[in-house]
């Protein structure tokens, strides 16, 4: 019987020929991600007592939330990891200032096509863009991971989405996810594999594909990705070292649901307060005023977003009523945008810049909200109180270059100042 | 496996992991009564306050969206209750909850007809009393019986031993 990416994936991943869709399997993956959290599963790991990591070039580990540490008690936190990597000689450890994991990871190479990669993070989704299973597990399970290699799965149905139609200017992979959220629902694709195809998709670079994937979590779904092709070859062969081997679904597979829109006509789009499905046209929300403009995150603190976002900044000035916080998604991406003279524009402009890491993004550290502010942000989750305040705050989702006009003009807009 | 309790209505849907436990606790090392006491924070500052042991949430689809924090799951359970019956969950936080050992339960016709019960969105206390046959998968309220579907044998067997934790010792020790 023909099997989606999903269904080969695991079946791989299980040491087996095929999987049945609601059949358990334990699975165990390419990679293990984990980050400020490691500190907690490395609490469970010793309780469960195993003497030894079960692969310490496996285990991944990158500190991204609450860099560089702003108390005492994520200080300690990020202490306590240090000595679990020196004591477990776990190979790959990203200090603070290496950047968002999700970004880090296929940067280093770990990344790989046709495997399982399991993320103590929900957004480890993003990791799809490489037509690899990034899948979010809990910590208690990275524990067990840690311990024993492997933690069960229950094979997925698979939702496909064909997306057709070439993007009008000014409209991008970001537009078209939150429209994609919009219409599935917050829990549309819950439990669900998607795969993103169609030409708008393959015409896509990876960092494209990656926030395709990466906001796949906010349908609910356990793996979003797209196929492995020419795009990914390319961006792969500059960083990984090792072989791989590349699935596909088979041309007849089953899919649950088939979604397929043409996008020619799609207009920006922004995700309101407070649930990221509650999205609509930039064009018929009202006059909204804004206080912060984050520009980063592992949805759109890439390359790409930056140039986007100096583009249009430069030469201008960010409102004086706007904080225009930039984060970038990682020390790679932002030396690049540093040669590239992104950084200067931007800077130029009034941006704020940080330390790459993801802190705002959930009120983890920097950015917060104060009382009545509203927030447009390139991040991922608008949740009430998400950014660290919840009396009366608004974040608003939308793509770099909405993120931009907003910080210019002071509200909500997509039109050049 | 039975469970007795209290019920606590929690009427909306999509109630997600920074409602139930904010995103500015959840990268600092606290002890189980101090998530406890930050549990529906931003959803109902009164129910950590209020909540006993054994109590049992109603709520509706998608309880639990958003993040991998599965404090989302530790505080509730350390707050007292023993188990939630929703409309559905979202994926990580019935993967946290059946690895955690709190009984999750998915019974959309029992959470419409508790729905019913109270007007307003939101959160409400009650003294409404539902009694949970886990292994059986029925549920019993108010004169009324109610079916779920019943777990997946590998799930049974990791709430049985007490969570993700007991059952990955016990496959490390062979048994």
């Amino acid at each position: 019987m023909a099997q989606t990416l999903i269904e080969k994936i695991i079946a791989k991943a299980a040491g087996r020929n095929r999987v049945q869709k609601g059949e358990i399997v334990f699975v165990s993956p390419h990679r293990i991600l984990s980050h400020d959290n490691s500190a907690a599963i490395s609490k469970i790991f010793k309780q469960i007592g195993a003497p030894v990591v079960w692969d310490p070039k496996r285990i991944i580990i990158a500190l991204d939330h609450a860099v560089p540490p702003p108390d005492e008690r994520k200080a300690l936190n990020h202490k306590i990891i240090r000595e679990f990597v020196q004591e477990h000689n776990i190979e790959h450890f990203y200090d603070c200032g290496t950047g968002i994991c999700h970004q880090v990871l296929p940067e280093n190479g770990h990344v790989l096509p046709g495997t399982i990669i399991f993320g103590s993070d929900s957004h480890t989704t993003t990791h799809g863009a490489f037509g690899a299973a990034g899948i979010p597990i809990g910590r208690t399970e990275t524990a067990s991971v840690w311990a024993i290699g492997k933690t069960w799965l229950k094979v997925p149905e698979t939702i496909k989405i064909i997306l057709t139609g070439h993007l009008k200017k000014g409209v991008y992979a970001k537009d078209v996810i939150l429209f994609l959220i919009g219409q599935i629902g917050a829990s549309g694709a819950n439990y669900k594999s998607v795969e993103f195809s169609g030409d708008t998709v393959s015409r896509m670079s990876i960092s494209e594909r990656m926030t395709l994937c990466n906001l796949s979590a906010e349908m609910g779904a356990k793996a979003g990705m797209v196929a492995f092709d020419e795009t990914t070859r390319d961006w792969l062969d500059k960083r990984v070292r090792e072989d791989y081997e590349p699935l596909s679904a088979d041309d007849n597979a089953e899919y649950e649901k088939i979604f397929e829109y043409n996008l020619e006509e799609l207009g920006p789009q922004v995700a309101c307060p407070h649930k990221v499905d509650n999205v609509r046209s930039i064009k018929d929300l009202p006059h909204t005023n804004i206080d912060v403009a984050l520009l980063g995150t592992c949805t759109n603190g890439r390359l790409d977003d930056l140039k986007i976002a100096a583009e249009i900044m430069e030469g201008k000035s960010v409102a004086p009523s706007v904080r225009f916080l930039v984060y970038p998604a990682s020390k790679s991406v932002l030396l690049d945008a540093l040669r590239l003279g992104y950084i200067e524009k931007l800077v130029t402009a009034g941006a704020q810049l940080a330390v790459p890491s993801c802190g705002p993004c959930l009120g983890a550290y920097g950015g917060i909200l104060a009382p009545e502010e509203n927030c447009i942000s390139t991040a991922n989750r608008n949740f009430k109180g998400r950014m660290g305040c919840k009396q009366d705050t608004g974040i608003y989702l939308a793509s770099p270059a909405t993120v931009a006009h907003s910080a210019l003009a002071g509200h909500i807009t997509t039109e050049q100042k | 496996m039975k469970l007795e309790g209290r019920v606590w209505i929690f009427k909306d849907d999509d109630i997600n992991t920074d409602l139930i436990y904010p995103g500015k606790y959840t990268y600092e090392p606290l002890s189980n009564k101090e998530q406890a006491a930050h549990a529906m924070e931003d959803f109902d500052p009164h129910f950590s306050k209020e909540v006993e042991k054994h109590d049992i949430l109603v709520t509706g689809n998608n309880f639990g969206c958003g993040s991998s924090r599965e404090q989302a799951v530790t505080c509730l359970k350390h707050s007292g209750v023993d188990a939630i019956i929703a409309s559905s969950f979202a994926r990580l936080f019935y993967r946290n909850a059946i690895n955690s050992a709190l009984a999750v339960v998915e019974c959309p016709q029992l959470v419409e007809f508790f729905f019913e019960k109270i007007e307003k969105t939101g959160s409400a206390c009650t003294d409404f009393l539902i009694s949970i046959d886990l292994s059986k998968g029925r549920i019993f309220s108010e004169s009324r019986e109610f079916s779920f579907p019943s777990w997946d044998d590998l799930a049974v067997q990791i709430f049985e031993s007490g969570g993700l934790v007991e059952f990955t010792k016990q496959k490390l020790s062979g048994r």
